[in-house]
């Protein structure tokens, strides 16, 4: 396992970088194929498969039928007999169509087989509001996933979160649900060519601080730090931390911030009601309730579907000004 | 066109022409970003919905798709009230919420365009199940692709629907392509009307450019369903002369241009004009007319649509639930 840090050289979108780690793990390991809607002669409607189907070829690249049950059981079936299959659900909303599969069978078959079964399956889904597509192609579902025991989840931040975790969650040996955030598709950063992993379960600070711990999770990372940097002109010092896997979750690396700045903030796009983030703030209340000088502080979504006019879509949407906000109003409670 | 009266024909002539008007017209204002989000039009498939719909009343339900705008036009639905959906104002159908993959008219009997490929069809047996528990003689038309035709969803409601002999009719409109799959690489059969022997009821393979085979089509089906004989698989062969989402239709990777332009000889609504000429019924100075009504109720609607607020912010905690009187505490 190498984590690569980065040299700021090689300047790549998020997309690519999650086609790169397809493509380099495919080459790798012949036991991978992929799987999806419009993966194969189109590329995929987000471009993460684009060029595979060359390279690769229609045996490894498969394009199925809009059958998102069909495409999941595929997918386990396959990983149950020797094959490492990645899943492409287009919107993480139509997993809704195949949630029998995902949390009844995949889940749960090692388990029930008295861990006889290994399952190594990627599912790669696109969560996430912000382009007016309204309540069937915006959510973030991924407490749901969180709560099943049997998956693993991550969330990454940016591009190079996203092959780093990709490469990890395809090589592990369970089924890992990677989300993705369609509106940072874009975003560039630096992403090292060579294939390299984010051990799951770890947390990243993304940026250190002393007197404030926001955590966040995928596009609220960003947006978090762009917190942390309003707030740094009221005097305060921020830290950002990353879990980028959800499930495992990293207590250990946030416990040890919290211990250090004592307040706490959880941040995500996800509705705020029964969020992860409910359980992260539960977590470090429960292991640093003595050194918490307030309430852990929790951003979300409102508890509404997410709605199609650009300006309700605009309010519903949590940012680093509404972080920002919540963090002042957690200082002035504590006044 | 025997046996068919000439308002009937012009009536179905007129919806096609509002339908391919207000699309075309939509699709221009999604390319210049004025209206948000992503648009699937619906043209090329007009006489789909308007041969189907004429057949409807008021109280008949229709469930639709992503592709929906075509079959809310043809049920008669408001043009300013759709448009003011799309561009997400607050005399919207859905006081902007919903937006074009959900413009909806309950009141129509229209159970939503939907965002879920498949969703449709266990709706419609709902709707078809109440309609034989409440006493009506109302049937549900079900629209949906030949992509959806592969969701376990319409396996398990087509199902149902014959075993209860539900007042349903599916339509399948066959645009030969689930996206930027073309049908051959996303099931093995051709016609997809073939399934509904496995379910046992009568499937019919039908040309779906032309709006009087569908007329009749689906006139015989309603009928059958409001007779209470059961469910029909109505199976319509058309084209989308777009791309899946937006205007684009030609230079893409997943067709041909000829194939586009071959399709678009058989034009729904040319087929349909040159016929009523023929006929005597419609002349071209005629048919202009229906052009230039359906362009400006559109652009009508399109003024309505863009003076019309947005909403409040205050309205995205609004609708979430009903407020039921017997629950909570009483009086
Ligand atoms: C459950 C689900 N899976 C996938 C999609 C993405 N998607 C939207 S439209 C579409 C193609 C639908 O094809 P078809 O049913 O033939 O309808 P058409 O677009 O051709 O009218 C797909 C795959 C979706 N919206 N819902
Ligand atoms: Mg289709």
């Amino acid at each position: 396992m190498t984590t690569i840090e980065a040299p700021a050289s090689r300047e790549v979108p998020y997309v690519s970088a999650v086609a790169e780690a397809f493509a380099q793990l495919m080459r790798e390991d012949p036991a991978i194929f992929i799987a999806g809607e419009d993966v194969a002669l189109y590329g995929s409607v987000f471009g993460v498969t684009r060029g595979l189907l060359n390279e690769f070829g229609p045996e490894r690249v498969i394009d199925t039928p809009i059958a998102e049950s069909g495409i999941m059981g595929l997918g386990l079936g396959a990983a149950a007999t020797g094959l490492r299959p990645i899943i492409d659900i287009m919107f993480m909303d139509f997993m809704g169509v195949c949630m029998d599969e995902v949390v009844n069978q995949i889940a749960k078959m090692k388990y029930m087989f008295g861990g006889k079964a290994k399952i190594p399956l990627t599912i790669h889904t696109m969560a996430g509001a912000g382009t007016s597509m309204a309540a069937q192609h915006s959510q973030s579902l991924e407490a749901w996933f969180c709560h099943v025991p049997g998956l693993k989840v991550v969330m990454p931040s940016g591009p190079y979160e996203a092959k780093g975790l990709m490469v990890a969650a395809v090589r592990d040996d369970n089924p890992v649900i990677v989300v993705n955030t369609k509106t940072i598709l874009g975003m560039r950063a630096h992403v090292p060519e060579e294939l390299y992993e984010i051990p799951l379960g770890k947390a990243h600070v993304v940026r250190p601080g002393t007197n404030f711990t926001i955590l966040a999770t995928g596009r609220m990372v960003g947006e978090s730090v762009r917190a942390a940097e309003l707030l740094a002109s009221d005097g305060l010092d921020v830290e950002v931390i990353d879990p980028r896997t959800l499930q495992p979750f990293d207590t250990e690396t946030v416990v040890a911030s919290v211990k250090k700045t004592h307040r706490a903030l959880v941040a995500h796009e996800a509705v705020r009601f029964g969020g992860i983030g409910a359980e992260f703030a539960a977590q470090i209340q429960e292991e640093a309730f003595d050194h918490l000088d307030a309430p852990v502080g929790r951003v979300g979504a409102p508890f509404t579907p997410v709605p199609f006019s650009p300006p309700l879509e605009k309010e519903y949407l949590p940012n680093a000004d509404k972080i920002a906000a919540e963090v002042r109003r957690i200082l002035g409670r504590q006044a | 066109m025997t046996g068919i009266s000439t308002d009937v024909l012009l009536d179905i002539h007129r919806r096609m022409v509002r339908i391919r008007t207000f699309e075309e017209e939509a699709g221009k204002l999604m390319e210049s970003g004025k209206i948000p989000g992503a648009l699937h039009l619906y043209v090329g498939e007009e006489a789909v919905a308007a041969g189907v719909m004429v057949h409807l009343r008021d109280t008949d339900q229709i469930t639709s798709t992503h592709r929906g705008h075509g079959h809310l036009v043809a049920k008669g639905g408001d043009l300013k009230r759709m448009y003011a959906e799309l561009f997400g104002r607050a005399t919207g159908y859905c006081k902007g919420k919903g937006g074009s993959m959900h413009v909806s008219d309950l009141d129509l009997g229209m159970l939503g365009a939907n965002g879920i490929v498949g969703a449709g069809p266990p709706i419609a047996i709902g709707a078809a199940f109440s309609n034989k528990y409440r006493g009506t003689d109302d049937v549900t038309c079900c629209f949906f692709g030949d992509g959806a035709s592969n969701e376990g969803t319409f396996h398990e409601a087509a199902n149902m629907a014959a075993l209860y002999k539900l007042p349903v009719i599916f339509i399948c409109e066959n645009n030969g392509f689930g996206e930027f799959t073309r049908q051959e690489r996303h099931q093995a059969i051709h016609d997809i009307a073939d399934r509904a022997a496995g379910y046992g009821m009568p499937g019919v393979v039908v040309d779906g450019m032309d709006a009087l085979a569908v007329y009749e089509s689906a006139g015989e089906a309603i009928a059958r369903a409001r007779r209470g004989d059961g469910p029909t698989f109505l199976e319509y062969k058309t084209y989308r002369y777009f791309d899946h989402v937006g205007v684009r239709g030609m230079g893409v990777i997943y067709r041909e241009d000829s194939e586009v332009l071959e399709w678009r000889q058989r034009d729904p609504i040319n087929l349909m004009e040159a016929r009523l000429a023929e006929q005597g019924l419609l002349s071209p100075e005629g048919a202009a007319e229906v052009h230039e009504a359906a362009l400006a109720d559109v652009r009508e609607a399109i003024a309505f649509a863009e003076a019309s607020p947005f909403p409040e912010p205050s309205a995205l905690m609004e609708d979430i639930y009903t407020l039921t009187a017997s629950a909570g505490g009483g009086a």
